[in-house]
């Protein structure tokens, strides 16, 4: 393994941790301001692993899906990280995790400092209120059964402290305003709306609590292309006006581009490649990313013509069995024996350490090079 | 053959009547493919484009669905007015379709072996031993690895790109003339995706089959298609040659749709959205469909419902401003 100071994983000796360690304190430290550009979120060495068990009485284990497996990043205040990938790469599971709605095999994600992954109790509850989501599928994420006001309103009956049961049908009206919704809608129900309405309503939701950080799990994939735009639109001007951090994980590469100030791709529980939008997407080193982007049909026939496609043999394998060294390993052209013995680290690639370029970013290949496949020759 | 279309379809009309009343789904739809052709056939979920396909493979759900009137020639006959027996004939023989979803598509419990198979047996008369071997050729054509141990195999235990080459090699089994591809690619992923794509314009070519390719991804379109006709609230408001309605769209909401996807080469501004939502198929608006959303509206086209104009050799749009959609860009 390399020796030099450059190439180095993200460790946690380089979070900055809270030593906060009474309740209070904690609260008192999840409250804090972080300042615009500071790390908020801070993901170490994240590994989700779904046991495989044989048996019906006497359970035994026999394998594992690794679902996540190792993922490290930052989310910087105000920004936007994007995290692309293809199905089963893990990227929804790294935002269940980081709600907290599945508990983490191994790793930390710090959040303000504090590793949310070993809090409970009130402390986890002013976490989540802090931290929220968006879901992709507007059918299914909003109950039929409750009025769009009492959607909207759910999480007050949780955290009560952010609005007073008097002000709670106001503040409701003010969301639905703020998303571009009809306030007098408040008496109705899912069902009355279309699919780019109802995403609006989960937004709202979202932002009930005033949290920091919205994750965004494939938030406009369900909308046709030209409500997707308004959707889009939206959520970049709330983002303005709350000042919030996003993690907006989706399959569509250009939307991504789009919205993300950083994008993470990632393959197999695994990151691939992070850097920000101008690094990854004009200046990838990691030959999955380049696979990926030059895979993307280009609404544009003449732009088409001059861009050099990558097709990928066969398909992503089972995350229960994954190939050793580099995942991608199955699938790459470059592969070559030191693929299959040695894991690459998430690391800037030694041929570009110190080198001013945009290449110099983080990449999980032992042959990483710049390849240009987004535009024509 | 040269000059005559393989599929001719004229003045289509298709309506649902539901207890919410007639939803229009289709409303005098007109195109044609020619052999070894692709036409794409693009729209926003609700546009018809799916109940057009339906319409002409005559699979359609009825009730509630009705073909209220039009034509559909397909080698000069009009499948419309055949008998039931006559059209089960022409079905995966003449024409064959490819459908989104393939997990629902395919018999969960039938081997995709026997499922092939099954379409040489009944088409062809083939005994279950030939039509085995050849389902295996079939499934080698479409590039599924180790297909002949792969043939006793269940839909479930392929994956997602798999099951839906397994698809393709039904759709080609009896080597049709034409193919339907309702969106063959929407459930898979991008790098999958590419490589069904490629897949299915190789065989076209080799089998010079006519395809139509139905999609609301304008990615996947300017990648393989020769025409594009633009779907909304029931009407082609647009057709042209793939290159020109990217060059210059001649309808606003084409323009629309255009503008309002990110771009993967260079971060954009803020996105133009079409603003409002597509109409309700039960109550579409008089004049054009497009008028609420539609930046150019003018009183003309809240009261007259503007007809396919004709605007360069092959290409028409349904706009009363058609000079002026074209000359702004």
């Amino acid at each position: 393994m390399a020796e030099t100071a450059d190439v180095k994983e993200p460790n946690v000796s380089d979070v900055k941790v809270s030593d906060a360690s009474t309740t209070a304190e904690v609260e008192a430290v999840l409250d804090a301001p972080v300042e615009r550009g500071e790390p908020i979120l801070q993901v170490r060495n994240l590994v989700k692993h779904f046991p495989l068990t044989q048996g019906i009485l006497l359970k035994k284990q026999v394998g594992a899906v690794k679902a996540v497996d190792g993922v490290s990043f930052d989310l910087y205040q105000g920004e936007t990280l994007g995290i692309v990938g293809e199905s089963g790469c893990g990227k929804s599971t790294v935002a269940k995790l980081l709600m907290t709605l599945e508990t983490a095999t191994s790793g930390e994600v710090f959040y303000k400092g504090q590793d949310i992954t070993k809090l409970s109790g009130r402390a986890l509850k002013a976490v989540r209120r802090n931290i929220q989501m968006v879901f992709q599928d507007p059918y299914t994420s909003l109950n039929p059964r409750m009025t769009v006001g009492d959607i909207i309103g759910e999480p007050f009956e949780i955290h009560p402290e952010v609005a007073p049961k008097g002000d709670r049908r106001k503040r409701v009206q003010e969301l639905l305003d703020v998303v571009g919704l009809n306030p007098e809608y408040i008496n109705r129900y899912p069902h009355q709306f279309s699919g780019g309405q109802r995403q609006r309503i989960g937004i709202a939701r979202g932002l009930a609590l005033n949290p920091e950080i919205i994750i965004c799990d494939e938030p406009v994939s369900a909308l046709d292309v030209s409500v997707q735009a308004q959707v889009v639109n939206l959520m970049e001007r709330l983002q303005d006006e709350f000042n919030l951090s996003y993690i907006f994980i989706a399959h569509d590469l250009s939307i991504v581009r789009h919205i993300s100030d950083r994008v993470g791709v990632m393959y197999l529980g695994k990151m691939a490649e992070i850097g920000t939008d101008v690094q990854i997407y004009d200046h990838p080193t990691h030959p999955y990313t380049q696979a990926l982007l030059s895979a993307v049909p280009v609404p544009d026939p003449e732009a088409r013509e001059g861009r050099e496609r990558i097709i990928l043999t066969g398909d992503v394998p089972s995350p229960a069995n994954p190939p050793s060294g580099c995942r991608f390993r199955t699938r790459c052209w470059k592969a070559q024996d030191k693929c299959a013995e040695e894991v690459p680290l998430l690391a800037v690639p030694e041929v570009f350490a110190g080198k001013q370029t945009p290449a110099a970013h983080e990449s999980a290949c032992h042959f990483a090079e710049e390849k240009d496949v987004v535009h024509a020759a | 053959m040269e000059n005559t279309a393989l599929l001719e379809v004229r003045d289509l009309r298709v309506e649902f009547r539901t207890r919410e009343g007639v939803a229009k789904a289709v409303n005098g739809v007109s195109c044609t493919v020619h052999a070894g052709q692709t036409l794409a056939v693009l729209g926003e979920s609700g546009s018809g484009k799916s109940v057009t396909a339906q319409a002409v493979m005559g699979i359609l759900d009825s009730p509630p669905g009705f073909v209220t009137g039009g034509q559909v020639l397909f080698q000069g006959r009009d499948l419309l007015t055949m008998g039931e027996e006559q059209r089960r004939r022409l079905r995966g023989a003449k024409l064959a379709m490819i459908f989104q979803d393939a997990l629902s598509a395919l018999n969960p419990v039938m081997t995709v072996g026997a499922q092939l198979a099954e379409m040489y047996q009944v088409h062809r008369g083939m005994s279950g031993k030939e039509a085995r071997a050849r389902a295996v050729q079939l499934m080698d054509r479409v590039r599924i690895p180790a297909a002949k141990e792969r043939v006793n195999d269940y839909p479930h235990q392929f994956s997602g790109g798999m099951r839906q080459r397994i698809m393709i090699a039904m759709a080609l089994a009896l080597e049709p003339d034409l193919i339907i591809a309702d969106e063959p690619t929407t459930a898979l992923d991008v790098t999958v995706q590419a490589q069904v794509m490629d897949l299915l314009a190789e065989l076209r070519r080799e089998f010079n089959m006519g395809l139509i390719l139905i999609t609301h991804d304008l990615g996947v379109v300017a990648d393989v298609a020769d025409r594009i006709a633009v779907m909304y609230a029931g009407r082609i408001v647009e057709t042209a040659p793939v290159h020109q309605l990217y060059e210059a769209p001649a309808h606003p909401y084409t323009r629309g749709l255009l503008d309002s996807i990110p771009r993967l080469d260079r971060k954009g501004q803020r996105l133009h959205a079409i603003k409002g939502l597509p109409p309700s198929l039960t109550a579409i608006p008089p004049g054009c469909p497009f008028n609420p959303r539609c930046p150019r509206a003018q009183d003309i086209c809240r009261t007259d419902r503007p007809p396919l104009f004709p605007v360069a050799a092959g290409r028409t749009s349904a706009c009363h401003f058609w000079k002026d959609t074209l000359d702004a860009r």
